[in-house]
């Protein structure tokens, strides 16, 4: 069979999938080539494969986008095929014809294809004809405000408008109801503008409760196809997957089957050869509608590795090179079940908001048959404001779903990340929730179980405070410890932190910081000699309720005993300039907090013009005010793009925007003052 | 080691009787104490905190390290002592970890009487530097004052150890690298205002602080000049201008976060010369003190069932345990430190004062601490103790107690009279700490004796004069005095006047003890030169 394997391959990506990608084809004997920034210059990629390429800037339109720097690297390194991982240049036709042309392959569908499926409405056509079922909607070439407007109107809200170019959630916006409308184009047009270079906009009937499952297709260059099953990505936010899983729960054989064959319908009406994933909409009463095909490797793809025992990136070199598919379809087995739950930078309790940092600490949990980490980051490296802030996607397999959730949990429990602000306590809880257990999937899982997943109920918080002050009571103790047995003075009792007093209780006060709320604790501690009851117990304070505890800290985990109800929690400490914070995995949640810091001073300089400044780095997309005008508290002053989404800055209080900063285009420094604003005076 | 073995009976009727009498003066120290606690009134405190200011209490709180033990000291000073009430003198004083390092601590209540320094006010201070000294303890000042009591300056300003020589102190620790931090946190007026000029290092927190040596009424009265306190004497005008103070803070909280950066920059490290072993913590609760200590302090019980509710272990090596039985000696462990212990088990008589002289030499001159449990009515006295020369026997102790170099901590179980207090290492023989307990008395005698003494003295000058006295009109004679000897015997009137440094619960004896003899161990233990021992 292998008569004319790659001998060298370059990949036109970074991050996770370049690793990924490297590593399969190492397993087959292949050289790699990869392709660096000015930011990526240590990468883990980098290293990784046999040469490496420098192909300019940081931002990825002076590097990654640049499609004749890719192909001048592999003429120059002498590889026979390029690997566009997903994202960059995978669906652009024309480096797909630019490839060809330099007599180069590319791992990945014909460009007639990549054309087919990248305009959306072409693609609904074409779909339409091959009868695969199509969401009610507007597809049509007139974009204007009034046409789209009034197709919205007929349909019904809430609609959906989409980017025709687009994907990933860029250029998307929901619209609930007629008066939101306008602002929700402008935004779509202008995401899809700077995404893509192109606003045409679809509009489609939005499905309240669709789940999002889609079907993994690959085709040879002899005209054979297969399925290899579907992947269930309903849970999302901003429109992008969080946690996906394969099998989707509760799909039937009938179903799995109907959808295959509307997919490969979907994919063999375009030609298609290559790994490709047909996303459908499923509604609740079992119908499904076609939505978009990815003509490239999916984020996602790893779960469906791990239920079919394949590997999709050696199906792809396999496949490129000419050889038929390794599998027919009625070799194809699906064994299991498997999740995928993707590591970002990003702040769950403010919107999802990309963070930026640098990885001061990083251990994945072990990996194993049963727990796969495929990342792109080392400790030490950056997590910049130039790419996608996912840090690793962390893949589990069990012979059930309910084995497989137990696996995800524990391993998500286990990963620990310091340096910045991630998601990981978001996808404990979240995998958690009993509506996640139970599998009630649809897209708009996270804000309908918003309180099950956040955990910010007042029973959860009270629940949850005592722990936090014990765990906080602990630490402390256990670090004075540890300074104590250091020190030459290890038996002295100033070493405590009882904070014995004089005639007075020993009130420990301290304050931690729990779903963006200060709450104060004083602990009394007790000291109890004479067996059988000998030991610390502490009298924790907090949030009104007063619980008797004890507990301690073995490595990673808090053995805690609260009012005489035992159990046990994982921890993690996140190191941070800022003050530590820490995260406590019980078999319930994750509990994210940390010990407040007082105020020095130097917070609340700029309380007037309170958010106000740069959230990150990022651009000035386009102001909505001149200076000089006066603004009611909530207005829109001005949009900024930081980590390729748009975040509206609004004025913190009635008043006037005497001046901005930094105009349309141009690159803004996060913390940067954006508008220097004057508060009403009666405000 | 040899472990004490008690032999109380926690069931027994007397036990619980002592416990409930204990309980019950315990109970009211610590009442009494939180309303001293609150400093000022509530509407001088809300004024103070509407400023923007936190409490002293609070500032102590953010100054030392998270948990940290703080050994306060006089908690009762002033107790009582003036016309007006001025809880804890309105200074709250004592030793903390810092960053660290044990600390002296002197922070203003400015909700008491604006932090003016009354006479108490100042020997509080000036004790809790001297503590600093002796220790070789770094001093944090958190001030926060309006300077000296003006109606009360005859007894603050004038004499050797009043309000100068809270800056004579200043100097000399600074000379000996006994570090001096200020933080002026509001007002530092006049004599005030050399706290932070006087300071190694010192802090101002921004439109809080002021240092002036005259501020703007008597500036305005002296010259005529109009300035406001801001622009006489504010953060700017002494981080920018005068160079007066170093650092500029932002609130409170900063300034204390400066205090403990500054305390972490001090390189010193604390000089440990001694053997110290694992803590073991006493076999037996140290709680059961309240029952052991008798109801009717006349009634004896051993001494030993108190140490060993002190003591590591319960472990206790005595000296001479047959000899001079009245006073027990012996080696112990407090939180792995060897200690030497005194304690009183009777009366003493002439071979327990050699007993405690040869054990106190033994103690200078293995450089190990001193720990007295002073409970001494005073030496025994009569025709053939004189003879036997009871008074050079006690001078040898008395010798011995005042010149051994060793640091010295004496605890107040119990009576403390007369000569007994100074062979027991009373105030005046300079322990490094002393505190009381809430059923100790001391007195040159005891109010019996005292009465007794007074009323021999007039019932001889009546029969002399050939006068008849009833047995009712000695008893009417008497009872004043026996009642002004129990006032100011007792100890809130002893520590009101700082004649210790604060009255403790007993059941807190082994931490209290453990705290300072850490602290102590921060300055290095001399040799020992003794004086010429009466033979």
């Amino acid at each position: 069979m292998n008569i004319k394997q790659f001998s060298k391959i370059l990949i036109a990506n970074r991050g996770e999938i370049a690793c990924r990608v490297i590593r399969t084809a190492r397993k087959m004997g292949i050289r790699t080539v990869a392709v660096y920034s000015d930011a990526d210059r240590d990468a883990l990629h980098v290293a990784m494969a046999d040469e490496a390429v420098h192909i300019g800037g940081a931002p990825s339109r002076e590097s990654y986008l640049l499609f004749d720097r890719v192909i001048d690297a592999a003429k120059k390194t002498g590889a026979e095929a390029i690997h566009p991982g997903y994202g960059f240049l995978s669906e652009n036709a024309a480096f797909c014809r630019a490839c060809k042309e330099n007599n180069i392959v590319f791992i990945g569908p014909p460009v007639g294809a990549i054309e087919a499926m990248g305009s959306k409405s072409a693609a609904k056509q074409i779909m339409e004809k091959a009868q695969v079922p199509l969401v009610p909607g507007y597809h049509g070439e007139d974009q204007s405000r009034d046409i789209l407007k009034k197709a919205s109107d007929d349909m019904g809200y809430p609609v959906l408008l989409k980017a025709a170019a687009g994907g990933g959630g860029k250029g998307m916006r929901q619209v609930w109801k007629e008066s939101e409308f306008d602002e929700a184009l402008a935004a779509a047009k202008r995401e899809a503008m700077n995404g893509f270079g192109d606003d045409h906009m679809l509009v489609e009937k939005y499905l309240t409760q669709p789940r999002h499952v889609e079907i993994q297709v690959f085709c040879d260059q002899h005209g054979n196809g297969v399925y290899l099953f579907e992947r269930d990505c309903s849970v999302q936010r901003r429109h992008q997957k969080v946690i996906e899983e394969a099998p989707a729960p509760g799909m039937t054989e009938e179903l799995r089957a109907a959808m295959g064959d509307a997919a490969l319908r979907a994919a063999q009406a375009i030609d298609y050869v290559g790994a490709g994933t047909v996303e459908f909409l499923l509604d609740v009463d079992g119908a499904f509608y076609f939505m978009e095909m990815n003509t490239r490797l999916q984020v996602e793809h790893p779960v469906t590795e791990m239920i079919s025992g394949q590997d999709l990136v050696e199906w792809q070199l396999r496949v490129a090179a000419g050889e038929p598919l390794p599998l027919a379809q009625d070799q194809l087995r699906l064994n299991g079940h498997a999740f995928e739950a993707r590591i970002y930078a990003e702040d769950p309790d403010n919107d999802f908001l990309p963070v930026t940092g640098t990885l001061s600490f990083l251990q994945p949990p072990d990996v194993s048959d049963h727990v796969r980490v495929d990342t792109g980051v080392r400790q030490g490296d950056d997590v910049s404001v130039f790419y996608d802030p996912m840090i690793a996607k962390l893949i589990v397999w069990d012979e059930n779903r309910d084995k497989a959730l137990q696996r995800l949990t524990k391993a998500l429990s286990e990963y620990r990340i310091s340096g910045m602000t991630t998601n990981i306590d978001f996808l404990y809880n979240l995998a958690n929730s009993a509506p996640f257990r139970e599998a009630q999937l649809d897209t708009g899982f996270i804000d309908k179980h918003h309180s099950v997943i956040f955990h910010d109920e007042p029973q959860d918080i009270k629940q949850n405070l005592p722990l936090a002050a014990l765990y906080l009571v602990l630490q402390q103790a256990q670090a004075a410890q540890q300074r104590a047995a250091l020190s030459l003075d290890a038996t002295s009792p100033w070493n405590a932190t009882n904070a014995w007093r004089v005639n007075e209780p020993h009130l420990h006060h301290f304050s931690l910081r729990f779903h963006d709320s200060e709450f104060s604790v004083a602990v009394e501690q007790h000291t109890i000699h004479s067996t059988p009851t000998a030991g610390t117990r502490y009298s924790i304070r907090v949030g009104g309720n007063t619980v008797v505890a004890e507990g301690r800290i073995d490595g990673n985990t808090l053995h805690a005993n609260i009012d005489g109800y035992q159990f046990s929690a994982s921890v993690a400490e996140h190191v941070d300039p800022a003050g530590n914070h820490y995260s406590l995995y019980t078999q319930n949640s994750a509990l994210s907090f940390a010990l407040v810091t007082p105020d020095l001073g130097d917070a609340g300089d700029d309380s007037g013009s309170g958010g106000l400044t740069a959230p990150m780095n990022g651009t000035m997309v386009t102001l909505l005010v001149e200076a000089g005008s006066t603004v009611s508290k909530g207005d829109a002053l001005l949009v900024m793009e930081a980590m390729k989404m748009e975040h509206t800055i609004r004025a913190p209080a009635d008043g006037v925007v005497e001046a901005f900063f930094f105009q349309a285009g141009e690159l803004v420094d996060g913390g940067a003052e954006l508008v220097k604003f004057a508060v009403a005076e009666d405000a | 080691m040899s472990i004490i073995k008690t032999k109380i009976n926690t069931r027994a009727t007397e036990f619980i009787d002592n416990t409930g009498h204990m309980q019950t003066q315990v109970n009211d120290l610590r009442d009494k104490l939180e309303t001293i606690k609150l400093g000022g009134g509530e509407k001088s405190r809300e004024r103070h905190v509407s400023r923007g200011k936190l409490l002293p209490r609070e500032r102590v709180n953010a100054l030392l390290d998270p948990g940290s033990p703080f050994l306060e000291l006089s908690q009762l000073a002033a107790y009582e002592v003036y016309p007006d009430d001025v809880p804890a003198a309105g200074i709250i004083t004592g030793i903390g970890r810092v960053n660290g390092q044990e600390c002296v601590i002197v922070t203003n209540d400015a909700t008491v009487k604006g932090g003016t320094y009354y006479p108490l006010t100042v020997k509080k201070h000036i004790r809790a530097q001297t503590i600093a000294q002796e220790n070789n303890l770094p001093c944090i000042y958190l001030v926060d004052s309006g300077g000296a009591n003006l109606p009360n300056q005859d007894e603050v300003f004038p004499d050797r150890e009043h309000f100068g020589r809270i800056f004579f102190n200043q100097a000399n620790m600074s000379a000996r690298n006994i570090p001096q931090i200020a933080v002026v946190m509001g007002s530092c007026t006049a004599g005030g205002a050399y706290v932070p000029a006087m300071a190694d290092e010192s802090i101002i927190v921004k439109e809080q602080g002021t240092i002036f040596l005259a501020g703007p009424p008597l500036v305005k009265a002296a010259t005529g000049e109009v300035v406001s306190a801001e622009e006489l004497g504010g953060a700017e005008v002494h981080t920018r201008i005068s160079g007066v103070a170093d650092h500029l803070a932002q609130n409170d909280h900063h300034a204390l976060q400066l205090a403990r950066q500054s305390i972490g920059r001090l390189n010193r490290v604390k000089p440990i010369q001694s053997d110290v072993a694992e803590v073991a913590e006493p076999l037996y609760d140290s709680q059961e003190i309240y029952g052991i200590i008798p109801k009717d302090s006349r009634q004896p019980y051993d001494v030993r069932e108190v140490i060993a509710r002190v003591v590591d272990g319960s472990e206790f090596d005595e000296f001479k345990a047959q000899y001079g039985t009245t006073l027990v000696c012996g080696f112990a462990r407090i939180y792995g430190y060897p200690v030497g212990i005194v304690a009183n088990n009777g009366i003493l008589f002439g071979e327990s004062a050699q007993k405690g002289a040869h054990f106190i030499e033994l103690c200078g001159q293995r450089k190990i601490p001193l720990v007295f449990l002073q409970n001494i009515t005073g030496f025994m006295v009569g025709k053939q103790y004189e003879h036997d020369g009871i008074a050079k026997h006690g001078a040898k102790m008395v010798t011995a107690v005042a010149s051994v170099q060793v640091p010295k901590f004496t605890i107040l179980i119990g009576g403390s009279f007369g000569a007994g207090n100074y062979g027991m290492c009373g105030r005046a023989y300079d322990p490094r700490f002393m505190f009381m307990w809430p059923n100790a008395r001391i007195s040159v005698m005891g109010g019996e004796q005292a009465a007794g003494v007074l009323a021999q003295v007039k019932r001889d000058q009546k029969t002399k004069a050939g006068e008849d006295w009833s047995a009712e009109a000695e008893a009417e004679f008497k009872q004043p005095i026996i009642d002004t000897y129990e006032r100011q015997g007792h100890p809130y009137f002893a520590s009101a006047r700082l004649w210790d440094d604060g009255v403790i619960d007993p059941a807190d004896t082994r931490m209290v003890l453990g705290l300072s003899i850490s602290a102590s161990l921060n300055k290095e233990i001399e040799d020992t030169k003794f004086g010429v021992f009466r033979m």
